[in-house]
C-alpha cells in the first residue's frame, strides 16, 4: 500500500527522503546537546562529538566518488590531508599577522581555504586519473594519496618579515631568525592549531555536505553523473560530456573531504602526516563506512560512520585489551549481516513472516 | 524489512544513550590513588606502548606489595591510543570517567602533544615517560621521564667534539619521523660550535627504510669518519648490516632509539661491535637498581626489558616520590594533587634505573646525565 502511495508521488519521493535524512542529523544534534546540557554524556563521548561529524562527512563525500560517479577511489584521506594542513597553516598564519581577527571568521575563512584547495587537488589529480577505470583508478588513487602524505612530511614552511620560507630539506635550511614562526615543520606537522572546531558547526557541515550531496544526486548534473555510472558509452552517445561531469563530482568529493579535514585539524592541537591518521589505512576506513553503509546510500553512510566511531571506543570500557580484535570480528559479522547473501535471504524470509502477520491483523 | 530496520536502530541508539548515560558521572573510591597511562599497544608502535605498560604495571605492583604510597594502594589502567592524536584524545577522556587522577603518557610525541592540550586544560598532572618532543611539556603540568629530542642532539655534538671521535661526520636519519628530525637539527645545530664537521646529512622516510645503500655510499664517499644514526634500533641493524656487505667500517654514535639492537632477530650482534650510544638504561646495566629492575621484568614478562619499559617503570616511582613529597591524599580532586604535584616535582631528587639523581625544572624538563656506553664483546660496557 505504502510502496504504491511512493511511486506515484515520485519527487516528493526524494525530497521525503533527503528530509528523513536532515531529521535524523538535527535530531541527533537536539538529542546530544540535551543530553550534554543535563551533563548525562561521558567524557568520552564529548570528546567523540566532532571526530564523528568528520567521518560522517568523509563518508558523505567518498559515497558521491564511490555510490553516485561509480568510481572505486582510494585516496579519500590524501584529500582530507589536504585540507587538513591548509586550514590549520591560514588559521596558524592569521593567529599572529592579524592577532585581532575573530575566531568564526578565522575558522570561516579556514575551512573556505581547506575546501578550495582539496577541491584544487581533486581536480588536478582527477585530470590524469579520470581516463582510467576500475582498479587501475583505485591503485593510481592510492598512489596519490600516499604522495600526498609523504610531500607533506618534507615540507618546511615558516613565513616572517622576510617573506615566505620554504625548504624540502630542514628546517635549518629555512634561515629563520625566529624558529617559532616556523609554521609547518617538515614530519613533527603543524603544532598549536586555535581549537575553534565545536560539535555545533559540525553537524552545520554535516547537514552542508548532506545539501550539497543529495541536491546533485537530485540536480540534472546528478543524473548525468549516474549515467556515465551506469553506461559510459550510453551516456557519451547521448552527448554528455564524460570528462566534465566525472571532475566535477570527484572535484566536489575532494573539497568536501577537505572540509572534513579543516574540522579534524582544529580539533586537536597537533597536525601530523603519520600513515595512521592520513594514509591508506585512512582511506580504507572511510571506504569501509561507505560499503557498510550501502555504496550510494547516503543515509546509510551516515550510520555506519556513526556506528563505527564510536564502536572501538566504547569497547574500551568492556574488553580493553583486545579491542581491536573485537571490533574487527563485530565488523566482519555486520558486513556478513548487511551483504552476504544468505543473510539477505534470511532477512527477507523474517520481513515476509512480519508483513504476513501484518496484512493477517489488518484483515481482522 | 523498514520495521525490522527501524528495530534494530531503535535498539542500537537506545543501547549508545543507555551506554553513554552509564558512564556519567560515577564516584570514585577515595581509598586508593588512580593513575591512568595512555599509549599504543596496538599498530606500528605498538612495542613501546607494550613495554611502558609493562614497566609500569612492573612498579604498580612492587608498590603495592610494599604498601602503596603513604600506605595507599594504585589502580592503574592503560589506555591504547593506536599512536594517533585523536585516539590519545579519545583514551584520555575514558581515562578521565574513571576518574583519573594523575596520567603517565603518552608514549609517543605527536599523541602527547595533543593530550596535554587537553590535560592543561582540566588541570591533570602529566608525566610522560618517553615523549621526548619539547611540545610534550609546553605546559606546566608536564614533565619528563626522558631526554628531549634536542637535550639528545646537543649532547650527542658535544660529546663527539670533546673526546674528538670524529673530524669528518655524516648523518643519516629519518625525515618521516618526529624524534628523529628532532635530534638531527639540534645536532646540527650543535655541532656548529665543535670542532668536526658534517659532511653528509642524507634522510630516508619510513616507506623507504630497507635499502640505505645510497646514504651509506654518500657518507663513505664524503670521507666520514664517523656516522651519527639518531633513528631507532630495527633501521639501525640494516644499516650496519648493509655497511658491513660494502666494506665501509666507520665509527658508529647513537642515541637512545639504538637501544635493543642487541635483540634484533637474525642480527649478526659482532657488527654491533664499537657502536657507541647515549642511552639512560642499559639491559645488562650492573647498578644495583637496574639490574634488580631487569630481573624482575624478565621474570615477570620472560623477555629482556627496552629503555621504554625503563622509562615507564621510574615514571611510577617518581610519582610515588613526589606524591610523597606533597602529601596528597587519594579523596583529593585530580586537580588539587596536580596543584601540590607541580610544586613538588621541583624539590625531588629520584634515582631511578634511568639516571641517578634525576631533579626537574618547572618547565618540565628532567635534568640527568646522559650515559654513553659502547657495545663491546656483545655487551653494553660504560665509556671512559
Amino acid at each position: 500500500m505504502a510502496m504504491n502511495k511512493m511511486k506515484k508521488i515520485n519527487i516528493s519521493a526524494s525530497l521525503k527522503s533527503n528530509l528523513i535524512t536532515f531529521g535524523i542529523v538535527i535530531a541527533a544534534y537536539a538529542v546530544m546537546q540535551i543530553l550534554v546540557s543535563l551533563h548525562l554524556v561521558s567524557s568520552l563521548m564529548r570528546g567523540l562529538l566532532v571526530p564523528i561529524c568528520v567521518y560522517v562527512i568523509l563518508a558523505v563525500s567518498l559515497n558521491l566518488t564511490v555510490g553516485i560517479l561509480g568510481e572505486l577511489s582510494l585516496g579519500h584521506a590524501g584529500f582530507m590531508c589536504v585540507g587538513a594542513f591548509t586550514g590549520a597553516f591560514f588559521s596558524k598564519y592569521i593567529l599572529y599577522a592579524v592577532p585581532g581577527m575573530p575566531g568564526a571568521l578565522r575558522f570561516f575563512l579556514a575551512l573556505l581555504i581547506g575546501a578550495l584547495f582539496a577541491g584544487l587537488f581533486g581536480l588536478l589529480i582527477g585530470i590524469p586519473v579520470l581516463r582510467l577505470k576500475g582498479d587501475y583508478l583505485a591503485i593510481v588513487t592510492l598512489a596519490f594519496g600516499e604522495i600526498i602524505k609523504n610531500l607533506i612530511n618534507l615540507l618546511y614552511l615558516g613565513i616572517d618579515e622576510n617573506g615566505v620560507h620554504i625548504s624540502l630539506n630542514s628546517a635549518l635550511d629555512l634561515h629563520m631568525e625566529d624558529s617559532d614562526k616556523i609554521i609547518v615543520n617538515g614530519a613533527m606537522g603543524i603544532t598549536g592549531t586555535p581549537n575553534d572546531s565545536n560539535f555545533t558547526i559540525g553537524v552545520v557541515l554535516v547537514l552542508f555536505a548532506l545539501i550539497i550531496v543529495l541536491n546533485l544526486i537530485h540536480s540534472r548534473d546528478g543524473r548525468a553523473i549516474m549515467a556515465i555510472r551506469d553506461n559510459t558509452i550510453a551516456a557519451e552517445s547521448v552527448g554528455i560530456n564524460v570528462t566534465k561531469y566525472k571532475l566535477m563530482a570527484f572535484a566536489i568529493s575532494a573539497s568536501l573531504a577537505g572540509i572534513a579535514g579543516v574540522l579534524y585539524a582544529h580539533n586537536l592541537s597537533t597536525l601530523t602526516a603519520l600513515p595512521k591518521n592520513f594514509g591508506y589505512n585512512m582511506s580504507i576506513q572511510i571506504l569501509v563506512f561507505v560499503v557498510l553503509g550501502g555504496i550510494g546510500n547516503i543515509r546509510g553512510s551516515i550510520i555506519s560512520a556513526v556506528v563505527l566511531t564510536v564502536l572501538p571506543e566504547l569497547l574500551r570500557g568492556f574488553v580493553s585489551d583486545s579491542r581491536m580484535l573485537i571490533y574487527a570480528i563485530i565488523l566482519i559479522a555486520m558486513m556478513l549481516f548487511n551483504w552476504a547473501p544468505a543473510c539477505i535471504a534470511w532477512r527477507e524470509k523474517i520481513r515476509y513472516r512480519l508483513n504476513r502477520k501484518k496484512n493477517a491483523k489488518e484483515a481482522e | 524489512m523498514k520495521k525490522f530496520s527501524k528495530l534494530v536502530s531503535l535498539a542500537a541508539a537506545s543501547a549508545m544513550v543507555l551506554s553513554m548515560a552509564g558512564c556519567g558521572s560515577n564516584a570514585g573510591s577515595s581509598d586508593t590513588f588512580k593513575i591512568g597511562g595512555i599509549g599504543p599497544i596496538t599498530g606500528g608502535a605498538a612495542i613501546y606502548g607494550e613495554s611502558v605498560m609493562n614497566g609500569c604495571q612492573l612498579a604498580v605492583d612492587e608498590i603495592n606489595e610494599a604498601g602503596g604510597i603513604n600506605g595507599v594502594k594504585i589502580e592503574f589502567n592503560f589506555q591504547d591510543d593506536e599512536h594517533d592524536a585523536e585516539k590519545a584524545v579519545n583514551a584520555y577522556n575514558t581515562l578521565k570517567d574513571w576518574n583519573v587522577q594523575m596520567l603517565i603518557g603518552c608514549v609517543t610525541s605527536t599523541p602527547c602533544i595533543a593530550v596535554t592540550e587537553k590535560s592543561n586544560a582540566d588541570n591533570v598532572f602529566q608525566i610522560t615517560p618517553s615523549g621526548s618532543a619539547v611540545k610534550c611539556t609546553q605546559y606546566d603540568n608536564g614533565f619528563q621521564v626522558c631526554f628531549s629530542d634536542p637535550n639528545q642532539g646537543a649532547a650527542s655534538a658535544q660529546y663527539i667534539g670533546e673526546n674528538n671521535l670524529a673530524s669528518k661526520v655524516a648523518v643519516i636519519y629519518d625525515s618521516s619521523d618526529v624524534y628523529s628530525t628532532g635530534i638531527y637539527q639540534s645536532f646540527v645545530s650543535g655541532a656548529e660550535s665543535q670542532p668536526f664537521e658534517i659532511v653528509s646529512a642524507e634522510a630516508f622516510t619510513a616507506d623507504s627504510k630497507t635499502d640505505f645503500s645510497v646514504q651509506l655510499q654518500k657518507a663513505q664517499d664524503a670521507g666520514a669518519d664517523l656516522v651519527f644514526l639518531p633513528i631507532y634500533y630495527q633501521e639501525s641493524a640494516l644499516i650496519l648490516t648493509q655497511a658491513n656487505a660494502m666494506g665501509y667500517a666507520p665509527n658508529w654514535f647513537s642515541c637512545d632509539g639504538m637501544d635493543g639492537i642487541l635483540g634484533v632477530d637474525n642480527f649478526d650482534t659482532t657488527l654491533a661491535e664499537g657502536v657507541m650510544l647515549l642511552t639512560p638504561y642499559a639491559a645488562d646495566s650492573t647498578d644495583e637498581l637496574s639490574s634488580k629492575f631487569t630481573q624482575a621484568y624478565i621474570a615477570k614478562y620472560g623477555e629482556t626489558p627496552i629503555q621504554f619499559a625503563a622509562d615507564g617503570y621510574d615514571a611510577v616511582y617518581i610519582l610515588k616520590a613526589a606524591l610523597e613529597k606533597s602529601g596528597a591524599k587519594p579523596s583529593d580532586s585530580a586537580s588539587a594533587i596536580c596543584d601540590g604535584l607541580k610544586s613538588a616535582m621541583t624539590q625531588i631528587t629520584v634515582d631511578g634505573v634511568t639516571g641517578a639523581g634525576m631533579t626537574w625544572a618547572a618547565t618540565g624538563e628532567v635534568n640527568k646525565a646522559p650515559m654513553a656506553v659502547v657495545i663491546k664483546d656483545g655487551a653494553y660496557a660504560a665509556m671512559q
